[in-house]
């Protein structure tokens, strides 16, 4: 049950996570989410006034703007910028702040493998930062399947090309319940198995597909701890957000596994 | 869904059509409450699929898609272009999804649809798969690029696959992979020959005493095909194909493609209010495999037709 991964790292073992938040100074809430050397800056401005043409006024709207590293977007950061606003557009709680648009600005700073989940991690923590109402927060991971069948976790770019298929798996985080005996149960599983997004490219068995969703799951538990502990307010610095330009806080690295 | 209590006497003397219009969540609920949909369908039920071969007849392979109400058409060019110093006995493929201002009211004349690049990346990833696994093995895709070579190193095909939207009645994705499969199990390879200066020229009519260079070879074999479904999830409900009108109301969709050898290509559902379990994933698959079935019949049925005349 060995593979050789070519950083020496076990296949369930995931790169140092870093987190920053509140890392820009104009914006209404920022973040900066690594994993590994895959590094994504997300800005969020709003909730303003009023919201684009064929969008429903009744709810809050939600406008993705993905800047790849370099060149101008093209069809691939347009998907990109579908499967965002889909994602975050389930995970905010709409009708709060009807006739309304929030952008999220994402600049990718390094593409080192698994730039989507990086994406939409960054845009959860940069939502926290700016206090825009959430239901749960939304927990991506990248999973990849070997041509012998294993699945590996949060590949880099060189392991993603050289596998036969792979899946970005989003799913909620755990809700703390001030009842801990009410976990959210749907249909016998708790509510943190529901995918939020899946998005797969190459062939695999349906079998593979629910081994990577098993494997997904026990690696976002971890990552939403994570997730959770980053994103603890830092009240002292918080009040006086001007003039902290160069100051980076709720800095943390964890080693998963 | 936040319907007053108070206009229930009012809703038992509305007309259908503006109860549909003012409260289309609780309109179609009551319908799936009964297992049934607007259009009579069941739940699981896809609508009715046609398709029809050569329906341009500049192109060198085209094919007309109908599912219900959705229409897609699609259409090859080749044309013969050097292949690139990296892969010099390859042909290529390229993919481009259209939205019309026909096809749909949201689509505004100028500024093209949002859904178009999605579909369109989406159909890429489908069809050219062999791109991403060049480790594994050097094809395993549905059409193999090695056959579109003419001459390695000097000439290939470039095949421009173009799907125009005709009507937008939902399910989208998965008409335009029916109909660019279609097209592509039409597609006749021109037949072509050397000229004087050495060059690839498409001949006409009559051969002119040349020799042509890609004598009886002039079909693709598709391996293994991708068909899909897409369906919608609300509450506790699958719904498969769902039309325009069901996906503006229920959000969550989740799209399904299977080979011919049952293997998963790709399961795509991207965010929506509705969390996906592994029971209603499965009940997907299970669906999609119904659904390919009765779309290879239906493939096979048109192809064998053709063949004919």
């Amino acid at each position: 049950m060995e593979i050789d991964r070519l950083d020496g790292r076990t296949p369930n073992q995931l790169r140092p996570l870093a987190c920053s938040r509140n890392v820009l100074n104009r914006a209404h809430g920022s973040a900066s989410w690594c994993q590994g050397d895959t590094k994504v800056l997300v800005a969020v401005y709003g909730p303003k006034a009023g919201t684009k043409k064929n969008e429903n006024p009744e709810k809050a709207c939600i406008e993705i703007i993905w800047k790849p590293k370099t060149g101008l977007s093209g069809k691939l950061e347009r998907e990109y910028e579908m499967i965002l606003k889909r994602t975050l557009q389930s995970i905010c709680i709409l009708t709060l702040n009807p006739n309304t648009t929030t952008s999220v600005i994402i600049q990718v700073v390094n593409d080192d493998g698994a730039l989507l989940p990086c994406a939409i991690n960054a845009a959860c923590a940069a939502l926290v930062d700016a206090g825009i109402p959430l239901k749960y927060l939304a927990v991506a991971i990248c999973c990849c399947l070997a041509e012998s069948g294993y699945v590996i976790l949060d590949p880099s770019k060189l392991e993603e090309q050289k596998m036969k298929a792979f899946a970005y798996l989003v799913f909620p985080n755990s809700v703390l319940s001030i009842h801990p005996e009410e976990q959210l149960q749907v249909g016998g599983e708790p509510m943190e198995h529901g995918i939020i997004t899946s998005v797969t490219q190459g062939a695999m068995s349906v079998d593979d597909y629910l081994h990577c969703l098993e494997r997904g799951r026990a690696a976002t538990a971890k990552m939403s701890a994570f997730l959770r502990k980053s994103l603890q307010p830092q009240l002292p610095i918080d009040s006086s957000k001007a003039g902290l330009v160069d100051k980076i806080f709720g800095y943390n690295i964890l080693q998963l596994y | 869904m936040a319907l007053p209590d108070a206009s229930g006497d009012v809703l038992s003397e509305m007309d259908v059509d503006a109860f549909r219009r003012l409260f289309p969540l609780r309109f179609f609920e009551t319908h799936l409450v009964k297992s049934t949909r607007p259009d009579g369908r069941s739940l699981a039920e896809a609508r009715e699929t046609s398709s029809a071969l050569g329906a341009v007849a500049s192109a060198d392979g085209s094919a007309l898609v109908k599912i219900g109400s959705t229409r897609m058409l699609a259409a090859i060019k080749m044309e013969v272009m050097t292949p690139s110093k990296e892969s010099p006995d390859e042909g290529c493929i390229a993919i481009d999804f259209h939205m019309p201002p026909i096809c749909s009211p949201t689509v505004r004349p100028g500024r093209p649809a949002e859904a178009a690049p999605v579909v369109s990346k989406q159909l890429s990833d489908t069809i050219l798969r062999q791109v991403k696994c060049l480790s594994c093995c050097s094809f395993c895709g549905m059409i193999n690029l090695k056959e579109l070579s003419l001459i390695s190193g000097k000439a290939a095909w470039m095949a421009y696959l173009d799907i125009y939207c005709l009507d937008a009645d939902g399910a989208l994705f998965d008409a335009a992979l029916l109909s660019a499969v279609a097209a592509f199990s039409h597609l006749q390879i021109p037949v072509v020959s050397m000229n004087d200066d050495g060059k690839v020229v498409v001949l006409s009519g009559d051969h002119g005493g040349k020799e042509p260079v890609n004598k009886g070879k002039r079909k693709l074999t598709l391996s293994s095909i991708p068909l899909s479904l897409t369906c919608l999830l609300h509450k506790n409900y699958i719904l498969a194909d769902p039309t325009a009108e069901e996906e503006s109301v229920m959000e969550t969709l989740v799209t399904v493609v299977l080979d011919s050898s049952g293997q998963l290509v790709s399961l795509y559902k991207p965010g929506g209010p509705v969390l996906a379990y592994t029971s209603a994933i499965q009940d997907c698959v299970a669906l999609t495999r119904q659904r390919a079935r009765e779309l290879q019949t239906i493939l096979d049925e048109v192809t064998s037709g053709m063949e004919v005349d």
